[in-house]
C-alpha cells in the first residue's frame, strides 16, 4: 500500500507505543524491542501511519544460553530509505509468537523456516510447517545447543588435521555408518513417515473456498522434485480442476544444505566461498552483499578502485543472470533449448573474464572485506570493453529480435500470472518481479549502497505484473546494466584493491549488520551478528528466490497448469538459494 | 567400423574384405553403448549448471555420445549426479537408480557427490552419494569444469570398453533387487540397517538411565 506519509509519521509512533517499546542499547546494535502482545498492533501502525509497507526479512537469533530466542523484523518503505528494526523476545522453552501473515503475506515462509530451524512458533499463522527439513525430523537444527552428527568443535578453525604425521578425517572421529542419531528406544519397524498428508490436507482445504454447488473431483499433480521444468530439485503440488490450478503450494528444502549453520561456526572469511554457493548463477553479487555486511561492522571502506571493479563485476553478474533466465524461460514455454544454447553463450563469455579475474568460473570467491581479492589482470579491462561496448548490445538487440514482438511468446505471456501491485508489496516479493509489478524499487537507487550514487542509471518497471513484464524489465536491467558498465569502465581509477594487509583471521567488533544489495534476483540480505569472537553469532541470510516463492501461489491462481511452469521460470528461482 | 574393432584373427577372402567385419560380441556391444550413453536430465545443484555448460555449444558433450539428455529415468544409461545429495532427495535420488534400465552407470559430479564437498558437516546432507547407490566415475572438483566433465565421461566410456557380458551384473542370475529406498525418520533411515539402528537407540536409552542428574543436562544437549 503506498501511504502518504510525513516524516514524523514514526516518532508519533515511537511516542504512542512508548510503553511497550525499548530501544536496543547493546553497542553496535540498533532498533526497537516490543512486547509480544503489542507486536500485531503496532506493525498495523507501522504500515498503515509509518508507511513502512514492505517487511523485507525475518531472523530468528537463538540467545543461549539466556533463555531467550528473539526475532528480528527489517522493514523499509517501498519509496526508498532505510530499514526500521523490530525485535521481539521470547522463552527459548516455549517460544511462541503472534505471526504477521495478516499484515504481510509475505513472511509466510520465512516465518516456516524459523519454526523448522529454531522451533519458533508463530501464532495464527496458516500453515506452519516444516519447510526446509521433513516433518517428522527430530530437532531445530539451528538452536545453538542442538549438535550435527558430523559434529567436531564449536569453532573453526579446527585443530591440525594432519597431528603426528597421518591424516585424521572426521570419518574417523565419528566412525557409525552414516553417523545419524536417533532418539533413545527408537523403533525403525514402528516408524511411520509423516508423508505429505498435511501438505495435501493444506492443499485441499484452500480449494474449499468460494466452491460453488456444482461438485468436481479435484486431482492432485506432484510436479518435482525430478521434474526437467523445476529448474533444479524443486516441487510443486498443485490441485486442479479440469486443466485449472485451484491452488498450488512450493515444496522445497531438496536441497537444504545447512548454509546458516555452517556460517556460524565458520570464520567470518570462511563465509566468503560459501556464499558463491548461495545463487550459483550469480556469485559476484553474492560476494557483494555478505562483503556489505560484515564491512558495515568492521566499518572499513574499499578502495575506489575496488569499488569500481566490485560494481562491474556486479553488473556483469546481473547480465549474466538474465539472459540465462531469459533463455530459460524460453525453455518453459516450449522453444526447448534453443534460446538456452543463444543465452549460454554469452554467458560463457562473462565467464572467461570471471576466471581470469577470480580464477575460477563460477564460484568466484573474489571479494573481500575492505576490496577485492586481487587486481584484474592485464587486458582483462579491454575484454571487458569489447563486450559491453559492442558484443552485448549486439546480441541483446538479436534476442529483442527474436522474442519480443515475436507473438508465441506474446501469447504466451501477456496477461498470464498477474501479481497486482499490492500484492507484490505485500507479499515481499523483491527484484524484477516486484518491479514488474509496478513498484520502481531497487536497492541501488531506494538505499544507495557501495558507488552506485554516483551512476547514470534508470529503474526498469513494469505495469501490468504479467509474465511479459518480467520478461520486458529483465531485458531493460540488462540495456542499465550495460550502461553503468560503461560509465565504471569509463572512470575506473588506479591504485590498490585492498585497503590494509589481507588478513586471514579479522577482527569484527560487536554488533549487527544488515547488508544488503538488489541481487539478480532481488534485494538480497545477510544478517550478520558478531560477539566479538573469530566466528559470526548469527548469520542469516535474506533469499530473494526464497521469498519470492511467497507469492507463487497468488500467481498461479486460476491459471492453466501448462502456464505454471512458465511462471516458475519467469519468477527465476535458482535452488541454492531457496533452500540455502 | 573402426580399425580397432575390425580386428579378426580370421583371414577373410581378398573379395569381400570391406565388405565383411569380424569382431567380438564383446566388442560390438560395447562399441554401441559407450558410443550412446545418455545422461538422465537431472540436476541438483550449482554442478548441474555446469553440467548445462559442458551441453551446450562450447563443450558440446553430443560429440562423444552423450546426444541427448532425457528428463525419464526409463530412457537414460548414465545418471549423472550433479550436486548436493540431501537427506530429503536421496529417496527420490534412488528410487530413480531403481527405475533406470539396465546398463546403467553412474557419475558423481563434484565434490557435493562424491563425498558432501564443502557441506559435509552439515546435519542435511547425505556425505557421498556412494552410501547408498553404485559410482562407476567420481569427477573431482567444485564444480568441475566442463571439460572435466567430459573427462570424466570418458572414463566412463574406457571403462565399459573393458566390461564383457559374461561377467556384468545385469546377465547375472538373481542379482537385480532394487536398492532399499532409505526411509525419513528422525533423520534418514537405510532400511538394511535397521538392526544397527535399534541396537544404537537401545545403546542411547541405556546410557540415559545410567549417567547421575548431574550429567544429564550435558547428555541432552547432545541429543538435541
Ligand atoms: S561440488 Fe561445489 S559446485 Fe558442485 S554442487 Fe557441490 S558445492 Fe556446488
Amino acid at each position: 500500500m503506498l501511504v502518504k506519509t510525513s516524516s514524523d509519521g514514526i516518532k508519533d509512533l515511537l511516542s504512542r507505543y512508548g510503553d511497550s517499546l525499548l530501544a536496543d542499547t547493546r553497542p553496535g546494535f540498533g532498533g526497537y524491542f516490543i512486547k509480544t502482545e503489542q507486536l500485531v498492533p503496532f506493525c498495523r501502525s507501522l504500515r498503515d501511519e509509518a508507511g513502512y509497507d514492505y517487511l523485507s526479512s525475518v531472523t530468528g537469533v537463538d540467545n543461549f544460553p539466556e533463555d531467550q530466542m528473539e526475532v528480528v523484523y527489517h522493514f523499509y518503505k517501498t519509496i526508498g530509505g532505510p530499514a526500521f528494526v523490530l525485535k521481539v523476545q521470547a522463552s527459548r522453552h516455549e517460544t511462541v509468537i503472534p505471526s504477521l501473515t495478516p499484515l504481510y503475506p509475505g513472511v509466510e515462509f520465512q516465518e516456516c523456516e524459523a519454526w523448522d530451524l529454531l522451533g519458533i512458533r508463530f501464532e495464527g499463522h496458516p500453515d506452519l510447517r516444516r519447510i526446509l527439513m521433513w516433518e517428522g525430523f527430530e530437532g531445530f537444527p539451528l538452536r545453538k545447543d542442538w549438535r550435527e552428527p558430523f559434529f567436531e568443535d564449536e569453532n573453526k578453525p579446527f585443530k591440525s588435521r594432519w597431528p603426528d604425521g597421518h591424516v585424521l578425517r572426521t570419518e574417523e572421529e565419528n566412525p557409525y555408518k552414516n553417523n545419524v542419531q536417533y532418539p533413545a528406544a527408537f523403533d525403525p519397524d514402528q516408524w511411520i513417515p509423516a508423508g505429505d498428508a498435511a501438505l495435501y490436507e493444506g492443499l485441499l482445504s484452500l480449494t474449499k473456498e468460494g466452491q460453488s454447488d456444482f461438485k468436481t473431483d479435484h486431482i492432485v499433480v506432484n510436479l518435482g522434485p525430478q521434474h526437467p521444468s523445476t529448474h533444479g530439485v524443486f516441487r510443486m503440488v498443485v490441485a486442479l480442476e479440469g486443466e485449472t490450478v485451484l491452488s498450488l503450494k512450493p515444496v522445497m528444502g531438496y536441497l537444504h544444505r545447512n548454509h546458516e549453520k555452517i556460517g556460524e561456526r565458520n570464520t567470518f572469511v570462511q563465509n566468503m566461498p560459501f556464499t558463491d554457493r548461495l545463487d550459483y548463477i550469480s556469485s559476484m553479487s553474492n560476494n557483494f552483499g555478505y562483503a556489505l555486511a560484515v564491512e558495515k561492522l568492521m566499518d572499513v571502506h574499499p578502495p575506489e578502485r575496488a569499488e569500481y571493479i566490485r560494481v562491474i563485476m556486479a553488473e556483469l553478474t546481473r547480465f549474466l543472470s538474465h539472459i540465462f533466465s531469459i533463455g530459460f524461460l524460453l525453455n518453459d514455454l516450449g522453444a526447448f533449448f534453443t534460446p538456452a544454447l543463444y543465452a549460454i553463450e554469452e554467458r560463457e563469455l562473462i565467464l572467461d573474464i570471471f576466471e581470469a579475474a577470480s580464477g575460477s568460473r563460477m564460484m568466484c570467491n573474489y571479494f573481500r572485506f575492505g576490496g577485492v581479492v586481487r587486481d584484474l589482470p592485464d587486458g582483462v579491462l579491454g575484454k571487458i570493453k569489447d563486450l559491453v561496448i559492442d558484443r552485448l548490445p549486439r546480441k541483446l538487440d538479436e534476442f529483442e529480435r527474436y522474442l519480443t514482438k515475436n507473438d508465441i511468446v506474446r501469447v504466451r505471456c501477456e496477461g498470464v500470472g498477474v501479481l497486482k501491485i499490492e500484492e507484490a508489496i505485500g507479499l515481499s516479493a523483491a527484484g524484477p518481479v516486484l518491479r514488474a509489478s509496478g513498484v520502481p524499487y531497487d536497492v541501488r537507487k531506494a538505499d544507495p549502497y557501495s558507488i552506485y550514487d554516483r551512476f547514470d542509471f534508470d529503474v526498469a518497471y513494469g505495469l501490468h505484473g504479467d509474465i511479459y513484464d518480467r520478461y520486458l524489465v529483465r531485458v531493460e536491467e540488462m540495456r542499465q546494466s550495460l550502461r553503468i558498465l560503461k560509465q565504471a569502465l569509463r572512470d575506473i581509477p588506479g591504485g590498490a584493491v585492498m585497503n590494509g594487509k589481507p588478513q586471514y583471521q579479522v577482527r569484527v567488533p560487536a554488533g549487527e549488520a544488515y547488508g544488503r544489495v538488489e541481487g539478480p534476483k532481488g534485494e538480497l540480505g545477510f544478517y550478520v551478528i558478531s560477539n566479538g569472537k573469530p566466528n559470526p553469532w548469527r548469520y542469516h541470510v535474506r533469499a530473494p528466490s526464497f521469498i519470492n516463492l511467497t507469492s507463487l501461489s497468488t500467481m498461479a491462481k486460476n491459471q492453466k497448469i501448462a502456464d505454471v511452469v512458465a511462471l516458475l521460470g519467469s519468477i527465476d528461482i535458482v535452488l541454492g538459494e531457496v533452500d540455502r | 567400423m573402426d580399425e580397432e574393432l575390425n580386428n579378426p584373427k580370421y583371414e577373410i577372402p581378398p573379395e569381400i574384405q570391406h565388405q565383411v567385419a569380424i569382431t567380438t560380441v564383446d566388442k560390438i556391444y560395447n562399441w554401441s553403448r559407450r558410443n550412446s550413453l545418455w545422461p538422465m536430465m537431472f540436476g541438483l545443484a550449482c554442478c548441474a549448471v555446469e553440467m548445462i555448460g559442458a551441453a551446450a555449444s562450447r563443450y558440446d558433450f553430443s560429440r562423444f555420445g552423450m546426444e541427448v539428455m532425457r528428463a525419464s529415468p526409463r530412457q537414460a544409461d548414465v545418471m549423472i549426479v550433479s550436486g548436493t545429495v540431501t537427506k530429503k532427495m536421496i529417496p527420490t535420488i534412488v528410487r530413480l537408480y531403481n527405475q533406470m534400465g539396465e546398463p546403467k552407470y553412474v557419475v558423481a559430479m563434484g565434490v557435493c557427490a562424491s563425498s558432501g564437498g564443502p557441506f559435509k558437516e552439515g546435519y542435511s546432507v547425505v556425505p557421498g552419494v556412494d552410501r547408498f547407490i553404485p559410482v562407476d566415475v567420481y569427477i573431482p572438483g567444485c564444480p568441475p569444469t566442463p571439460q572435466a566433465l567430459l573427462y570424466g565421461l570418458m572414463a566412463l566410456q574406457e571403462k565399459i570398453d573393458q566390461q564383457s557380458i559374461q561377467t556384468v551384473r545385469w546377465y547375472k542370475k538373481g542379482d537385480s533387487s532394487p536398492i532399499p529406498i532409505p526411509v525419513l525418520g528422525p533423520d534418514l533411515m537405510d532400511p538394511r540397517d535397521f538392526d544397527l539402528i535399534k541396537r544404537r537407540a537401545q545403546e542411547n536409552l541405556q546410557m540415559e538411565e545410567q549417567v547421575s542428574p548431574t550429567n544429564i543436562e550435558e547428555a541432552d544437549s547432545h541429543v538435541g
